[in-house]
């Protein structure tokens, strides 16, 4: 399968990635070469199986449903010098 | 030893720092280094990526606080492919040096755990090293490096605190100069952990029983695929002497055959591991921790230019795959269809341990090439050299790759077990280890 410029573009844009033209040519040409490669996965016979999500069989992981103690609110806003009355501060969302 | 003289030579840490919470424990005296990808609490954890330059965990990763309650050291973070994407260590975030061979300094380490199976190699002293293997980061890098690298089954040990590459295949493992050291320290760091919704619920074994252990009668299949096409005629010879000298001590060894494994499973394990990369990297966007600047711009401007800006050309390459192949259109092709053939390879990898208490190769086709024959390679050229490791991590395996040969370049030994055989593959190395 042949990416073109269009589609890379396309897939930078839902990836939150800003890309240069020089990046987008080389992604183009590698990521070509290696869906070219990958492609041959569509001739292997998967009817009637399973998706393994996991490679192990693990069940549900459930506790109580009791309060534990949890981050405070000062480690969690520890790591950024972006933060205002308490809360994280971030780029305008509307 | 001097850690700091040691870095400038081989760049193996990223961080050089000591902590200590408890003084007695069944792991005094003994040193532990943490791939950059783990959390260590107040200790710069970045998964060698500019993108978390600076990000300073709140918490230990499980598997380090349990060490820690046992009175060891951590002595800092190594380097590594930035969040483990790599096969070589040479994909190291924006302004993270690349570790070096510690037997040739022309030549990679491997990856993506590189610093730490630098680190063993060189350490005068009791050490053992957390790597994390996804597709083959910790039995690579300890094959090129001439140490012991042991990767459990899936949830053995607790990924709480592993800064994610794909969820479904990431495991915290150990590197180590010795496969009793191995053994000590899994027996402290396995384990069910609440923190983390995929860690077994099951016994953990007393592992060090089963070192030194008699191998005579056990049934061990060699992979005819991965003595064929590509394999240099040193690892071919230094694998085969490995072989005569467990039928010495008695083991049964047959061929045995994993056609569609590696026929399938670079495309396979890429696919899925790419999907899982891509989703895993949506959640760093300048805000909260890492990478920030003065949030400017509305929230998809002010986080691609973060992005772009922090995430290097591997990072970017695989993010742009994995949201391709998950996308609305491709992702039966390429995502369902990948996650389908797992069945069938784990199937094919269940069929064989019905018969064989474990399975072996060699680990790497290859000794470690030199870093400038590496930087030729396409990013294809580059994936495929996983052939050997990719398996066993798709499927979950617990493999070790132990040196083996007496060459100038080491060459590594791989024995896989079923899930949860960790003690049979103990058992088989500590063999192969005399």
């Amino acid at each position: 399968m042949e990416l073109d410029t269009e589609l890379v573009k396309n897939i930078a844009k839902v990836a939150r990635l800003n890309l240069t033209n020089l990046e987008i040519g080389k992604l183009k040409k590698d990521l070509s070469d290696v869906l070219e490669a990958f492609s041959k996965i569509e001739e292997v016979n998967t009817e009637n199986v399973k998706m393994s999500i996991q490679p192990v069989k693990l069940g549900n992981a459930l506790r109580e449903d009791v309060p534990k103690k949890c981050l405070t609110q000062e480690q969690s806003l520890s790591q950024t010098k972006n933060k205002q009355g308490g809360y994280f501060v971030g780029p305008k969302s509307v | 030893m001097n850690l700091e003289q040691l870095n400038q030579e081989y760049h193996c840490f990223n961080i050089i720092q000591d902590l200590q919470e408890k003084e007695e424990g069944k792991l005094k005296g003994l040193k532990i280094s943490v791939k950059d990808s783990i959390c260590v609490k107040d200790m710069e954890s970045a998964a060698g990526s500019k993108m978390l330059e600076g990000y300073k965990p709140v918490f230990h990763a499980t598997a380090v606080q349990k060490v820690l309650n046992e009175g060891a050291t951590i002595i800092g973070k190594t380097s590594q492919d930035c969040f483990g994407f790599g096969s070589f260590s040479m994909n190291t975030g924006i302004g993270f040096s690349q570790p070096l061979n510690p037997i040739d300094k022309t030549r990679v380490t491997g990856g993506s755990s590189g610093g730490s199976a630098c680190l063993t190699k060189l350490a005068d002293f009791d050490h053992v090293s957390f790597g994390e293997s996804t597709g083959g980061s910790i039995a690579c890098p300890a094959a090129y490096c001439g140490v012991v690298g042991f990767t459990p089954t899936y949830g053995r040990i607790s990924r709480y605190g592993l800064i994610d590459y794909g969820n479904s295949l990431d495991k915290l493992g150990l590197i180590a100069k010795t496969v009793k050291q191995c053994a000590e320290v899994l027996e402290i760091v396995a384990g069910h952990d609440e923190k983390d919704s995929t860690s077994i619920d099951a016994p953990v074994d007393q592992y060090t029983k089963f070192l030194n252990k008699d191998i005579k009668g056990l049934k061990i299949g060699i992979i005819k695929e991965s003595l064929q096409e590509g394999i240099e005629s040193e690892v071919k010879a230094a694998f085969e002497l490995t072989i005569n000298k467990l039928k010495d001590k008695g083991a049964i060894v047959e061929e045995v055959s994993l056609p569609l494994t590696f026929k399938y499973g670079i495309s396979v394990y890429y696919l899925i591991a790419m999907c899982e990369a891509s989703t895993n990297l949506a959640k760093l966007c300048g805000i909260r921790y890492g990478a920030e600047e003065k949030p400017e711009g509305n929230f998809n401007e002010y986080f691609s230019k973060v992005r772009s800006e922090n995430f290097n050309e591997e990072a970017k390459r695989r993010i742009i795959l994995g949201t391709f192949a998950r996308m609305s259109g491709f992702r039966d092709a390429y995502y369902i269809k990948a996650a389908k053939i797992r069945t069938l390879i784990i199937n094919e990898y269940k069929e064989l341990f019905k018969n064989y208490d474990v399975l072996v190769s060699p680990t790497m086709p290859n000794v470690a090439p030199k870093i400038e024959d590496v930087k030729k390679l396409t990013p294809l050229q580059n994936y495929m050299m996983d052939v050997l490791v990719c398996g066993p991590n798709l499927a979950g395996l617990p493999h070790i790759s132990i040196p083996v040969g007496e060459q100038t370049l080491p060459i590594g030994f791989m024995i896989m077990g079923d899930h949860l055989q960790e003690s049979k593959i103990i058992q088989v190395a500590s063999e192969v280890e005399k």
